[in-house]
């Protein structure tokens, strides 16, 4: 027994900080991020510029003289056809349709994922599949269908018209997704709510809710970015006066007449993208801190 | 305490199908009050779905649940004075230890006062006072259970129903939780139904035993007869562990003859006379005589040891007797290997005798 190798090795095996698996990777990585930054480098220092700075090319090149000139014309000047109060009209039009959006079309979906999935009815599979199908079909075809049908209802143009068809087209995705989360959540849970005596509503607000705080937090994100960053409704059931943010944004960067303002433009697209990263940012660690939360076995 | 003249839940020709699957057929059973019986079974026999029946977690296809007298076929869960224990505990993971507790009064509108009395006493009774603030995350498998017969304690109802509530602990602690459950049914003396696979928790539980068998009840009765009477070859072989020895044969008046082997089964107690033909005698390992004693049992043998398996406590011989291998336990302190000849003896009246062809005893 004795003839064991003492100085041999021992512990841990030690790790080597530049092995070929972490150049690799690490290679990798830093790469696909400079090809993802750099657009949005070229657009912050962009919008910093004046455009005489802008006219000596040198795209990559940080501003020598920053200037906020473009955000606050962006924000508040840039003409839209006869509107000439900047992106502000079209981010409060966007808040107005997105927080009602968003909450309704969570609540629906949420409420319709509870019921498929634990109060099983006659006919709620057929009811789901039908359901889901509505996820494949493309918006395209529905979309002279649903001009008619906010005519003859009196929404077309209005922000609640535009409300009512981003809950409806929310509505597939979202209740898959509650769905399949609530029936995940273990059954004899729910059981033991029943035998507490615990009714539809008592289940799902006191048992289900508290503990399905992770999957809210994933279908708002879904939602918020879904619903902010629409162009195609937004454009065809609302009116000037009443465009979401996203149209108004093309309206500006698209306008053919006069000087193309590189400075401007890109000011006001990056203006229009801080809601969703603003919304990824926050509630990213929510979500992190909403799984590991969940994580804990009942 | 145990009255076997008032019936607790009564059950009448209970159906239950799944699409073209009978899970229950025509099961009838009666439990008095105060009773601790438990439902034995393989998986899928339908012993937990026939106490989520009585629960009224599921609908059934036909038939009547009576509870208290009361026929609750169509009443909700929580209006048929049940409490119910979970395999999985089945705690509400954001609620604390008295939120659980207190959950099912909170529906039924309690006072507060009233709940926090109840909370108390079950607290009391489960030795669970420092835990009310935890919440379920925060607790040991042995804890979540005790919170999750607690839940069930503070309804104070009548009848309580658990489904495999010891499943998920370890040995040590299922061995600890199961004296704790026995000394909670003669505290409390309510009547308990106990859905479980594990027979050692059903003989030491059990009032009655009810054993389960493909949505119908193969034998009811206590655990005394149903380790040693069985009423057929399914229970006979299911109880016991390791389970008991069957030779094949034919029954001549009360002559059982197997190959060369003869065996005079005077001193058996028939289930009714006049039985012969082919005939199943099962003998318990542990009731197959070794030692000094071999020689004066009513039967006697000589076989040839296979195979010795000690195990402390006992040890396991395995020797064949015509044709077929038996199990015979024998003391943990034999001596003896394989190649032995070992001298056996059989008492007839403790053994058990089947029909080979209606598998009912004999």
């Amino acid at each position: 027994m004795d003839n064991l190798h003492k100085n041999g090795p021992r512990g841990p095996k030690p790790k080597r900080a530049f092995s070929r698996t972490n150049i690799i990777v690490y290679g990798s990585l830093m790469v696909v991020s400079v090809y993802y930054l750099l657009p949005l480098w070229v657009m912050v220092m962009t919008s910093l510029k004046g455009m005489p700075e802008i006219r000596m090319g040198n795209i990559f090149s940080p501003p020598m003289e920053i200037t906020f000139e473009p955000w606050v014309k962006a924000w508040s000047q840039a003409c839209t056809g006869i509107n000439c109060d900047g992106l502000s009209r079209g981010f409060f039009n966007s808040v107005k349709i997105l927080v009602p959006s968003v909450l309704l079309s969570i609540i629906v979906a949420s409420v319709n994922g509870y019921a498929l999935a634990n109060w099983k009815f006659k006919g709620s599979n057929t009811f789901f599949t039908i359901l889901i199908l509505g996820a494949f079909v493309p918006y395209q075809i529905m979309i002279y269908p649903i001009v008619i049908l906010l005519r003859e209802i009196g929404l077309m143009g209005s922000l609640s018209g535009l409300v009512l068809v981003h809950t409806i087209f929310g509505m597939p995705i979202l209740t898959l997704l509650f769905r399949n989360h609530f029936a995940s959540v273990p059954e004899e849970l729910f059981k033991a709510a029943r035998v507490d005596g615990a009714g539809f509503w008592g289940i799902y607000f006191k048992v289900l809710l508290p503990m399905s705080l992770p999957i809210f937090v994933v279908a708002m994100i879904l939602q918020v970015t879904g619903i902010w960053n629409d162009f195609l409704f937004g454009v065809i059931y609302t009116k000037p006066a009443t465009y979401p943010m996203t149209v108004q944004l093309n309206n500006i960067v698209n306008s053919v007449q006069g000087v193309k303002e590189y400075n401007v433009n890109m000011a006001a697209t990056l203006l229009t993208g801080l809601v969703p990263l603003f919304i990824y940012f926050v509630s990213g660690k929510l979500f992190v801190r909403g799984i590991a939360a969940g994580a804990v076995k009942g | 305490m145990l009255d076997t003249n008032t019936p607790s839940v009564q059950i009448r020709d209970l159906d239950l199908q799944f699409g073209d699957v009978k899970v229950l057929q025509q099961l009838n059973l009666d439990i008095y009050k105060g009773e601790f019986l438990v439902l034995l079974g393989s998986s899928g026999c339908g012993k937990s779905t026939l106490l989520n029946c009585i629960a009224g977690l599921l609908d059934i296809t036909d038939g009547q649940i009576f509870i208290g007298g009361e026929n609750v076929t169509w009443a909700q869960p929580s209006d048929r004075g049940i409490g119910m224990v979970f395999q999985s505990y089945a705690l509400y993971p954001q609620m604390t230890v008295e939120g659980n507790l207190s959950f099912g009064l909170k529906n039924a509108k309690m006072p507060k006062a009233e709940i926090a009395k109840r909370v108390a006493r079950a607290a009391e009774v489960l030795q669970i006072e420092p835990l009310l603030k935890r919440k379920p995350g925060a607790l040991s498998g042995g804890q979540r259970q005790r919170v999750a017969i607690g839940r069930a304690l503070v309804r104070d109802v009548d009848v309580f129903l658990f489904d495999e509530p010891l499943s998920n602990l370890d040995a040590k602690l299922r061995a600890d939780l199961r004296v704790e459950l026995k000394r909670l049914h003669q505290q409390l003396q309510n009547t308990m139904i106990y859905v479980t696979h594990d027979q050692v928790e059903a003989m030491t539980l059990a009032d009655r035993i009810a054993i389960m068998k493909g949505g119908k009840i193969m034998q009811l009765g206590s655990p005394d007869e149903i380790y040693n009477r069985p009423q057929n070859l399914y229970v006979a072989d299911f109880i016991g562990s390791p389970s008991m020895n069957f030779l094949r044969g034919t029954l001549d008046g009360t002559t059982f003859t197997a190959g060369d082997l003869r065996l005079p089964m005077e001193g058996y107690e028939f289930a009714h006379q006049g039985a012969s033909g082919d005939t199943t005698v099962g003998i318990r390992p542990e009731h197959v005589i070794t030692g000094e004693l071999a020689a004066k049992a009513p039967v006697t043998a000589s076989v040839l040891v296979d195979l010795v398996e000690p195990m402390g406590s006992d040890t396991m011989v395995y020797a064949n007797l015509a044709d077929v291998q038996m199990r015979i336990r024998m003391d943990g302190n034999a001596t003896v290997k394989a190649g032995d000849t070992l001298e056996i003896g059989i008492d007839p009246s403790r053994a058990s005798m089947f029909d080979t062809a209606s598998e009912q005893r004999i």
